[in-house]
């Protein structure tokens, strides 16, 4: 079948960008999306012109680095599904396609496709974590933990990092990303001693670093290709709350031996 | 000259030797840590878990990555668990079991005091993932769950549903963001190493480009460690993330450091079978679902009915007539090369016959679809959305796809490799796995390598040396970065007519028809005639579009292809001189007469280390004999 394709081309950082028209005649309903576009890119690359720049590495749905707007939708059309996980016989022959990169503030466009999401990362260390040093751990039967809470726990902690929570948002929020880890971590007894410190800290980055907050629109939800519910933004804002009269930076005084 | 290989095995009974050697190790005082900067190239589960962990002992660590973010390492795509010796499950699970299934599983290629040392760590890495907040899966009181996997008989392995790799990588990527935090590591995202600097026979730093921006760049340190994963992508088609590579690895081994077992490459039983030539990866079904899945192809050839159409008394469940103690559990080259012997004998189902079925329907019965679900459901929907298929109603089609490499760089005992201070964890060594890796094996090793190994024989190396004494101006590092930068130029300056991926696409179907599952003489021969006229057309012929001095993947693919058209054919040289089977290495003309792996232990009871002699020149063969001591050698029995 035949696929149209109109294409977000932005050489730099810094260039303007613009939709470029493109057809695809060999689409093979068996392919991923990923892989029509690798046909274009080949297609491109043989008559010299500059092949379409996308992120992607596992192509089997997990590492997050895949992601851009089809139509509109962060992954496209099918729910629960990453793009490269998206095959062609969910398309018509002869449909026309709007291909973006997600598009936010916190997210600058590198080139084409591929958006700069290291503003992620900032905000997992600004508190995403456990603090357990390696060789400190006891015994890993020593803490029963309810069979529940760790089937919710990874529930939340099945985010994949990719961006199309944000991307979708019309506040360009990262709550649904940010809640996810504050959630995983918050359902587990391993992370209730830094539970304030990790609320209060990871939402005060991730508005530092340009996102907005959450006003339940609910588009994250419906996006996520990982299915991580927004429940985990009502207890991100429970415990950002809660933080906000409990939690102080650590005191300076010291002074043991 | 040949190569003088010390393994640096510790003396005195297997079960105290790591003891012993963390005993011995000199230490580095926590004032002078901070004096030491070391670099680690990989950001998965084992560079990850060494960044953080030296990190959080002083030591200044600069990770690398060429993806976005650490998080994104192929680690992450693992499946079905991780193996550790807890015995939780009170089934006669040991350290000493973990031990012996690893070394036969391995098919005694594997040197005894590593895969020991492994068993003995196991058990922390379990301990210390669960206290980072890795969800593993529990049972009703709150205690972890195990599930079986093959090559055992006891239940050992940890999981976190299907995606423990992520979990496990997510924990360790937080243990590395909270080391950044602390500034103690800094992190390089879309840097691809390029080159590794030695200077007075150390290693002393890396070359590398930004993806981003195109720019080359020098940094210095006092070790550094390569932990870059697998070489799985030399055949084109696998199961490994596009952009898995052997750069880091192969241009080491230029450098000097030497190459074990290069043809050790582990192809899965299960994976999703090729739809068609446009196909850019193969995806794994994880061997967990031979827990409950039952393997079969149809007992009339070409049998062209669907599989619900084919009733029981007309299937052949070939692993379990042939392996009855294992049954649909044996180890995967076993599991892989049945798959291939029934398909050419004309059973195999699908489209070209390339295919055989998993079939979950006794276990739907006997458990119920909720309990299927609960353990499976997020690859039951994968494979539903890669082949439009629902197997829960119709058995999957399955066929066996290259997973993960034995081989790698060669290490001691201690990670490092014949460069001092150049140390090798993870899948991008050669040491723990033999000729065939177990399930569930690759995360242990990774973590064993990255938080129990590599804290301690780092510091005894840093112990030995002065801190710093070179930085990025040394003329070494002008030179390698003038090298490096000709190599980028001369590439794009080529302008040919066939595409990058065109050339790897070539290169992989040779590697997979005499390289692959089955090898034989005149195939390798073959194919050690055609590697080297690929690779002349390649530097001829490739395009390359666009520039040095940007974003530029077509760039990426072009050097990292250029590196699997010299490593495919290391790697079909020493398949070619092992005049065995073992493990994963199948020679068509050493097998047993029901068709197994037969062994030749007089003459290859032995790590094969390549040496690299020059552009033109043959690579030396060393060897670093195997000794076993404990676990006698025997033929692999799975009957």
């Amino acid at each position: 079948m035949k696929i149209i394709l109109n294409i977000w081309r932005q050489k730099d950082v810094k260039s303007a960008g613009k939709m470029v028209r493109y057809e695809v005649p060999t689409v093979n309903e068996h392919m991923s999306f990923l892989e029509m576009i690798d046909v274009l890119n080949e297609d491109l690359t043989r008559k010299g012109e500059d092949p379409v720049a996308f992120e992607h590495d596992c192509r089997e749905g997990i590492c997050g680095c895949c992601g851009f707007m089809i139509n509109g939708i962060p992954h496209g059309p099918e729910r629960g599904t990453t793009v490269c996980q998206l095959h062609m016989r969910h398309f018509q022959d002869g449909d026309e396609l709007w291909l973006e990169p997600f598009r936010a503030k916190a997210f600058p466009v590198l080139k084409d496709l591929m958006v700069d999401r290291s503003a992620f990362d900032r905000i997992i260390a600004a508190g995403g974590y456990v603090s357990v040093n390696t060789g400190s751990a006891p015994d890993g039967n020593a803490l029963p933990i309810m069979k529940q809470c760790a089937e919710m726990a990874m529930d939340a902690a099945a985010c994949i990092g990719c961006g199309a929570c944000v991307a979708s948002c019309p506040n360009a929020s990262a709550s649904l990303f940010v809640s996810a880890k504050i959630s995983h971590l918050a359902l587990l007894p391993q992370g209730q001693a830094e539970r304030d410190r990790r609320a209060m800290r990871m939402v005060v980055k991730m508005t530092e670093e340009g996102f907005g907050y959450c006003t339940n629109t609910g588009e994250c939800e419906a996006v996520c290709p990982k299915g991580v519910k927004i429940e985990n933004i009502a207890r991100m804002h429970r415990d950002y709350i809660k933080s906000a009269f409990t939690y102080r930076e650590e005191s300076t005084a010291g002074g043991a031996g | 000259m040949a190569l003088k290989l010390d393994s640096k095995i510790p003396s005195g009974p297997i079960e105290q030797k790591w003891d012993k050697a963390k005993f011995e190790m000199k230490l580095v005082n926590p004032a002078n840590k901070r004096k030491f900067t070391v670099i680690v190239v990989g950001s998965g589960l084992a560079g990850g878990s060494a960044a953080a962990s030296l990190g959080e002992l002083g030591y200044n660590v600069l990770c690398f990555c060429f993806q976005d973010t650490p998080r994104r390492a192929h680690s992450i795509a693992a499946q079905g668990g991780i193996n550790a010796a807890k015995n939780y499950q009170n089934d006669g699970d040991s350290i000493y079991r973990l031990f012996y299934d690893t070394v036969k599983g391995g098919d005694f290629r594997a040197r005894e005091a590593n895969v020991y040392r492994l068993a003995q760590v196991s058990v922390d890495i379990i301990d210390q993932c669960v206290a980072q907040g890795v969800p593993f899966a529990r049972e009703y009181g709150g205690v972890l769950a195990n599930r079986s996997f093959g090559g055992a008989q006891v239940s050992r392995t940890f999981y976190a549903r299907g995606q423990t790799g992520q979990q496990l990588l997510l924990g360790c990527y937080q243990a590395l963001e909270r080391q950044v935090d602390a500034g103690k590591v800094k992190m390089f995202y879309r840097h691809e190493l390029l080159d590794v600097v030695i200077i007075d026979g150390r290693a002393r730093g890396i070359v590398t480009r930004d993806l981003a921006t195109g720019a080359v760049e020098s940094y210095a340190a006092d070790a550094v460690v390569l932990a870059t994963g697998g070489y799985g992508n030399v055949f084109y088609l696998s199961t490994n993330a596009k952009g898995s590579n052997a750069t880091a690895i192969w241009r080491a081994y230029k450098k000097g450091a030497a190459f074990g077992n290069p043809c050790f490459t582990q192809i899965h039983p299960t994976c999703i079978p090729q739809s068609g030539d446009y196909q850019s990866k193969l995806t794994l079904m994880s061997e967990s679902l031979r827990n409950d899945g039952r393997i079969w192809v149809p007992k009339q050839k070409s049998d062209s009915r669907g599989a619900n159409a084919i009733p029981e008394g007309e299937r052949d469940y070939y692993l379990e007539r042939r392996y009855p103690a294992f049954g649909n559990l044996c180890p995967r080259d076993i599991a892989s090369r049945a798959a291939k012997v029934v398909c050419d004998e004309g059973y195999g189902v699908g489209p070209g016959g390339r295919g055989v079925y998993l079939d979950f329907s006794d276990s739907i019965q006997r458990l119920g679809r909720h309990t299927i679900e609960e353990r499976y459901g997020n690859l039951f929907e994968i494979y539903e959305r890669i082949t439009g298929d629902d197997p829960y109603s119709t058995p999957m089609r399955i066929y066996p796809a290259v997973h993960y490499t034995m081989g790698g760089l060669w290490v001691d005992y201690n990670l490092q490799s014949t460069i001092p201070g150049l140390f090798v964890l993870g899948e991008a060594n050669f040491s723990d796995h033999g000729a065939n890796r177990l399930g569930a094996s690759a995360l242990m090793q990774g973590l064993a390598d990255g938080y129990f190994v590599i804290p301690y024989t780092m510091g005894n190396y840093l112990a030995g040396v002065k801190p710093g004494g070179v930085d990025e101006n040394h003329s070494e590092f002008r030179a390698v970065k003038e090298k490096v930068s000709g190599q980028t130029r001369q590439l794009l300056s080529i302008r040919g007519r066939k595409t990058v991926d065109d050339f790897h696409r070539e290169l992989g179907k040779v590697m997979w028809e005499y390289c692959g599952m089955g090898r034989n003489e005149a195939g390798l021969k073959h194919a050690l005639e055609r590697i080297p006229e690929i690779r002349e057309e390649f530097w001829k012929n490739v395009n390359v579009p666009g520039s040095e001095g940007e974003l530029n993947q077509s760039l990426e693919r072009a050097g990292r292809v250029a590196d699997f058209l010299e490593l495919g054919e290391l790697m079909c040289r020493d398949a070619l001189i092992r005049e065995e089977s073992c493990g994963g290495h199948f020679r068509e003309e050493y097998q047993t007469e029901d068709g197994e792996a037969k062994r030749d232990d007089e003459k290859f009871c032995h790590a094969a280390v390549w040496e690299y002699a020059g552009a033109d020149k043959e690579p030396i063969r060393n060897i670093e004999p195997l000794n076993f001591e404990y676990v006698h050698l025997v033929q692999r029995s799975y009957k």
